[in-house]
């Protein structure tokens, strides 16, 4: 993977004046505004080529050393024609847990958001099938939160017995 | 007056015949679900060759099955399907939780993984390791077919006995934590906070 042509970040700069681009070991990342972060997102795609999204995640700063927002929305983009790949990174805050869905823009982001809201309760707008993807449906947490106990809530431990008797 | 028996007559009770065939022809259950069943795989194959054991029918139906080898870490998702599992299976049955998982959770000590099977169904043989060796697990059945010849009965009996019912650990919750009873509880499990 190769770092953002110049004429890509310079694309981006001119499209949205708040970006900030940073770069670490390698990595560009660019962190915009969350209102903001679908169009870049489009802009990306349409304009400049970013047309595999490998991944979507999310890391919660609750607690961090100098943080000052909760969640950090993280979309890892690559240009398979050019081999370039951008970290796009937003931040979310409670209660606007809210970003659109780029399901329109990359197909496979459908799993990947059900992901993110199964383990850190972000809701994706438009999403076509908002569900959650590992866990079951009724658990009523979000795990990978930090506010999140790592032993559950009991969780776990909620089952009927069932002994030689009953069996 | 002695009778006179003939030599290809053998005399013996008829609950130790039965156990002695029911030892002898263990059907397992392979619940596999992590590195625990590769061993479990390899100790089914020729190498080590489970037949020798009269246990090499792996059935992938739990109604042909009287023994099952849990291997592995099960997860909370997984439990139900496990003790519905379990409950499909014929009597006599019984169960080895294979590996430090099965048994108690190992290393997994972490929101979705069940702390040890025998929170929740019966189990008869523990086995140790991670993952225990082939050999662990031969030495396990031998062992269970030693129980088997035991204590077994042509009526189950063995199976009706007080320590037989109640299961092997209490739900015991970690410091701090609400306690949980076995029934679902609506505190932890609710269905508000659904998708949109």
């Amino acid at each position: 993977m190769l770092k953002p042509e110049t004429a890509t970040i310079d694309a981006l700069k001119a499209f949205v004046s708040a970006v900030k681009i940073s770069d670490f070991r390698e990595q560009v990342r660019a962190v915009v505004p969350a209102n903001q972060i679908y169009d870049v997102l489009q802009f990306l795609n349409h304009e400049r080529g970013f047309d595999l999204l490998v991944d979507i995640t999310c890391v919660d700063y609750l607690r961090y050393r100098d943080a000052t927002d909760r969640f950090g929305l993280i979309y890892i983009l690559t240009n398979t024609v050019t081999n370039e790949q951008l970290i796009v990174r937003t931040f979310l805050n409670e209660p606007d847990l809210i970003v659109p869905s780029v399901t329109p823009l990359w197909e496979g982001a459908n799993w990947l958001e059900r992901e993110v809201w199964d383990m850190f309760g972000i809701r994706f707008e438009g999403h076509p099938d908002h569900r959650r993807i590992l866990l079951p449906e009724e658990f009523a947490a979000f795990p990978l939160r930090k506010d999140y106990p790592l032993q559950g809530r009991g969780e776990r431990h909620n089952f009927p017995v069932i002994t030689r008797d009953n069996a | 007056m002695a009778i006179e028996i003939p030599e290809n007559v053998v005399v013996s009770k008829l609950d130790s015949l039965a156990s002695w065939c029911r030892k002898n022809s263990l059907w397992p259950m392979p619940f596999a679900t992590a590195c625990c069943g590769i061993e479990l795989m390899a100790t089914g194959a020729s190498k080590h060759d489970i037949a020798r054991f009269g246990a090499e029918v792996f059935r992938f139906s739990p109604r042909q099955c009287d023994l099952m080898i849990v291997a592995g870490r099960v997860v909370m998702k997984m439990l139900p399907v496990l003790q519905r599992i379990w409950q499909q299976m014929n009597e006599p049955k019984w169960c080895i939780s294979m590996g430090a998982c099965a048994s108690t959770g190992g290393v997994f000590d972490t929101y979705s993984v069940v702390q040890g099977i025998d929170r929740f169904i019966p189990v008869d043989l523990y086995l140790p390791g991670c993952p225990p060796r082939p050999e662990q697990l031969i030495q396990g059945i031998i062992d269970l077919q030693d129980k088997i010849q035991r204590e077994g009965t042509l009526s189950g009996a063995e199976f009706r006995i007080e320590s037989r019912q109640q299961p092997k650990r209490a739900l015991v919750e970690l410091p701090g934590l609400p306690q949980i009873d076995s029934a679902r509880n609506p505190v932890v499990w609710s269905s508000e906070i659904k998708s949109s």
